[in-house]
């Protein structure tokens, strides 16, 4: 069966960044702004999916990196984050180019809780269409984690208040230091619709003896929220975390800065498990922080009342039976001043009565719809960390765009179900004999490293920002590493000749042309084997000479469009994929190839 | 000509062979042909039959004269010899450099107008020679290079790109060669690359001149409706008559004999060069056998191809010239040259 291109998820999925994106943000394109210093166009184009990219540039968990197909290439991804922040940092005001909110409102009233990432992008997709919105937040400044618990020296407070208040500014009704307290009260406003993006914010409990019985056990998220408003400024000498994640990294950087000089993160397995971003851990360690692999907590120890150590097991994972099962070796004493257990965090809802019609299902977890994000009640939708627990700030932008689109379809009484499609663009980047729109030649530059502040330059301060941003020089020697993967090769079998030109000039050997067959046998009759199941095979129509057919491994393509520079008859083309991502209220023009369609050579021979 | 360079990264799972060589090892400089030139295609054979024989690059010496064919040699193997001669005088210039160096592997790339018109008397003496060489003749009946005009090649009845038929008799180089005693022809299509690289693998191993006469479509100047060269009419009017399988000496022979198989030849070092689907009726040792099917289908309108006539107890040109086994570039000066003594004493013996 020939593939069929004209579902936009077929060359989304080529573009692997994007695909990863549980935002689906356009990368290759605002890499490509960047490079041509068009920084104001990247990053609105970034806001249009991701709605943070200051605050995203600099704290995401980058899931697009190891999908990155640069890795597939040589071995390090396209710093694509640390990118994302150039166009930040560099853009000029974007005031006149948000969207415009009308003065007629549309008589609908939404509440949304919580002031973090999900309602905020709740918020920015609703404004704009006429809502009234109205949010509820307990502190005194909007952001939720990202203000509370991602330190200063991370994200600086200029960076979030900027993006933040950009959405509140569109007229959004928010009510500081108003914590809801019943939603059945909330309810009784009469607002159209309810979104709970209130987060996860309850750190996980270690009981263990010896827990309660002093000052210095603290529970991460909250000290590192105590920190942020400066009831907390000093912690001991000797600090042990407990846990690998990544508020155990915020957790130990922050205690290097209050004071904290032998700080160790304690785990309970080894390095290719620990939940952390390589990143984090790698600067975590420039920092002087100690890992601790394969150490168990057991009890605190105290001595007259004040605590002097954590005992712990020493363990050895081994596999049994398929399951890695653990053996103690020995039990240690780790001497401490100080202990922050970063172990997870939970959602907590004391405030939603059981009788309001929002179903809770065993374990006090909320039932929500995985597609529409709807509760149980008709009008109540959950999204971020409130809706099934921790994720991370991309997922929450991700799960406001889908709950906007909910609320809208609940408001106007269209079926929730009933979701906007995708559509796609697809444009030749042609623009001469042998010239392309894009940068097609590969750069073989290694991937640019971050420069960091001087070690004493940054613990002077809590608010000093670690991460410099790339150079000028850096950032054009990154942006050209991109494989421009949203520049498709399109195929149009009735115009082949078969001359073979396309499957000899390219230089990673990812088209062939052979007879037709069942996929898993095609992949080992090609020029390489496409041995990476991840990726897909394109393979087209019969060819009109032989009835044979074109294939073409997705895996490596380096998208350098020398397939369609030595195509005689311009069967090959490369054509500029743009995703059109639907968001709430917003129709799109659907742009799709019709099946069957017959595309005419770039030169009529 | 390509707006970039190859990039110089490879599929993860390219294979290499028995010297730790890829595919990517044995090419050469980005092509400058017209995009989709059946040239392109016969190089990237070329480069696969190199690669899948084991060939260290720097062992092989390219020879070439002039023409869109004779650039060829520089879009493969970049750390090979090679000579790019004058107009039809690569043949010469290939028997002068296996005469010093008979250890190196040649092989030869011309195209029709070099081999057949002003170069057609040096082909007939290489032929005559037995020269121990490959002989690659990229036939696509044009002079593409000087926009198109018939070469003489060019079949009776064939159109120009303008619509002007052509009416002069043509040379056929497989004919040509049968009739002047070629130890090894064949014919092979630049579309067809799973026939064609063991072609090309039997005749480089192949001990004597191996001349393989591969339609070559030009697609700027002679792939239109009316050419009897192009892309369709080569594929439409196909007579495969021999296919081989190329067996090297050094692989284990496992594969069973398919059906159909019923002859081999074993070349002079041990490899095995298998006829496919051939009927009992032809034998490829038989060379006016080879010359009479060919001419029959000829005249029929058909293209005979395959590797058609082959004999390996021939004797090449150093056989003929009893010269010594070690290459005479590898010879000490003195007995390469025995001065003058030598001399008069030998010119004493005629006296």
């Amino acid at each position: 069966m020939p593939t069929d291109v004209s579902n936009p998820q077929y060359y989304h999925k080529v573009v692997d960044c994007q695909w990863a994106c549980p935002a689906h943000t356009n990368v290759p394109e605002y890499i490509r702004l960047i490079a041509q210093g068009r920084y104001t166009e990247s990053y609105l184009l970034n806001r249009e999916s991701n709605v943070f990219p200051g605050i995203l540039g600099r704290t995401c968990d980058r899931p697009c990196e190891p999908a990155c197909r640069r890795g597939r290439v040589d071995g390090k991804p396209v710093a694509i984050c640390r990118l994302k922040r150039v166009a930040a940092d560099l853009r000029d005001d974007i005031h006149e180019f948000l969207p415009a909110i009308p003065a007629q409102k549309n008589g609908k009233r939404v509440a949304l809780v919580g002031a973090g990432p999900a309602s905020l992008t709740v918020a920015n997709d609703l404004m704009p269409l006429g809502y009234e919105v109205v949010i509820y937040e307990k502190h005194q400044r909007a952001g939720g984690l990202m203000r509370v618990n991602i330190p200063s020296f991370r994200l600086p407070a200029e960076v979030l208040d900027e993006e933040t208040q950009i959405i509140l500014d569109m007229g959004v009704d928010i009510r500081y230091e108003t914590p809801v307290t019943s939603m059945a009260a909330l309810l009784s406003d009469g607002y159209d619709a309810v979104f709970v993006g209130s987060g996860a914010p309850k750190g996980k409990e270690l009981e263990l003896p010896g827990r309660h019985e002093t000052d210095q056990v603290f529970i991460g998220i909250e000290w590192l929220a105590n920190v942020h408003f400066g009831h907390v400024d000093r912690i001991g000498e000797r600090v042990l975390i407990i846990g690998v994640g990544n508020t155990a990294m915020d957790c130990c950087r922050t205690s290097r800065r209050l004071g904290g000089k032998d700080i160790k993160v304690i785990a309970r397995r080894s390095r290719p498990y620990f939940k952390a971003s390589p990143w984090e851990l790698e600067d975590a360690e420039e920092e002087g922080v100690q890992i601790v692999e394969n150490h168990s907590p057991k009890r605190f120890v105290l001595e007259k009342g004040k605590l002097v150590g954590m005992e712990m097991d020493r363990l050895r994972w081994v596999e049994q039976n398929g399951k890695q099962k653990s053996e103690i070796l020995e039990t240690v004493l780790l001497p401490c001043d100080s202990v922050i257990l970063a172990i997870g965090q939970e959602n907590s809802f004391p405030w939603i009565e059981r009788d309001t019609g929002v179903g809770f299902d065993d374990e006090n977890m909320p039932i929500v719809d995985k597609k529409t994000f709807a509760s149980t009640r008709a009008g109540v939708f959950f999204g971020g960390d409130a809706a099934w627990g921790p994720e991370n700030i991309i997922w929450a932008v991700e799960h406001g765009h889908q709950a906007a689109i909910s609320i809208h379809n609940h408001c106007m009484g269209i079926p929730l179900d009933e979701r906007p499609a995708y559509g796609m663009n697809l444009v030749s980047a042609k623009v001469g004999m042998h010239s392309w729109s894009y940068s097609n030649d590969y750069s073989p530059a290694p991937r640019m490293k971050m420069t960091h502040a001087e070690l004493t330059k940054r613990f002077s301060k809590l608010s000093v920002e670690v991460e410099l941003g790339f150079t000028l020089e850096q950032t054009v020697a990154e942006v050209e590493r991109c494989l421009n993967c949203d520049i498709e090769t399109h195929f149009t079998s009735n115009l082949c000749i078969e001359c073979d030109a396309c499957v000899d000039v390219c230089p990673v050997s990812c088209l062939t042309i052979a007879p037709d067959g069942p996929e898993p046998d095609l992949r080992t009759r090609l020029s390489a084997p496409a041995l990476n199941l991840t990726q897909d095979v394109y393979v087209s129509a019969a060819l009109p000479q032989t009835k044979r057919v074109m294939v073409k491994d997705e895996d490596v393509c380096l998208h350098c469009g020398l397939c369609a520079e030595r195509c005689p008859t311009a069967a090959w083309d490369m054509r500029q994929f743009d995703l059109l991502v639907p968001y709430a209220g917003r129709r799109l023009p659907i742009a799709t190839l019709p099946s069957g369609h017959v595309d005419r050579p770039v030169s009529a021979a | 000509m390509t707006s970039i360079q190859k990039p110089p990264v490879r599929h993860p799972s390219l294979q290499s062979n028995a010297l730790g060589l890829t595919r990517r090892d044995y090419e050469g400089a980005m092509s400058t042909l017209c995009a989709g030139c059946g040239h392109d295609s016969v190089t990237a054979a070329i480069v696969q039959a190199f690669f899948e024989l084991d060939i260290p690059p720097h062992r092989a010496a390219k020879m070439s004269g002039i023409g869109c064919s004779s650039k060829t040699t520089a879009y493969f193997m970049r750390q090979s010899h090679g000579f790019n001669s004058v107009h039809g005088r690569m043949p010469s210039v290939a028997s002068g450099a296996n005469a010093a160096n008979r250890d190196l592997i040649y092989i030869g790339i011309s195209g029709d107008g070099d081999s057949l018109s002003i170069g057609l008397g040096q082909l007939c003496h290489a032929i005559r020679r037995n020269v121990d060489m490959l002989y690659v003749l990229e036939n696509n009946g044009v002079y593409g290079l000087t926009k198109g005009q018939f070469s003489a090649s060019a079949d009776v009845g064939s159109k120009s790109k303008r619509g002007e038929p052509n009416v002069q008799k043509p040379i056929d180089p497989v004919l040509l060669a049968l009739s002047l005693g070629a130890t090894f022809v064949a014919r092979g299509f630049s579309g067809d690359k799973a026939r064609l690289v063991p072609m090309l693998k039997a005749g480089l191993t192949h001990k004597g001149f191996a001349i393989i006469d591969v339609i070559s479509p030009c697609v700027t100047f002679n792939d239109h409706e009316g050419s009897t060269k192009s892309y369709r009419f080569t594929r439409e009017n196909y007579h495969e008559l021999a296919a081989v399988d190329f067996v090297p000496l050094q692989r284990e022979i496992t594969a069973a004999t398919e059906a159909g198989t019923s002859v081999s030849v074993t070349m002079h070092d041990g490899s095995i060069v298998r006829f496919r689907e051939v009927g009992s009726e032809y034998d490829p040792t038989d060379r006016d056998a080879a010359y009479a099917h060919v001419r029959t289908h000829q005249e029929r309108g058909e293209i005979v191809t395959g590797l058609l006539y082959i004999d390996e107890q021939s004797s090449d040109m150093h056989d003929i010239a009893h010269t010594v086994e070690r290459p005479l570039v590898e010879l000490p000066y003195e007995s390469l040259c025995p001065g003058r003594e030598a001399l008069e004493k030998l010119m004493d013996e005629y006296r």
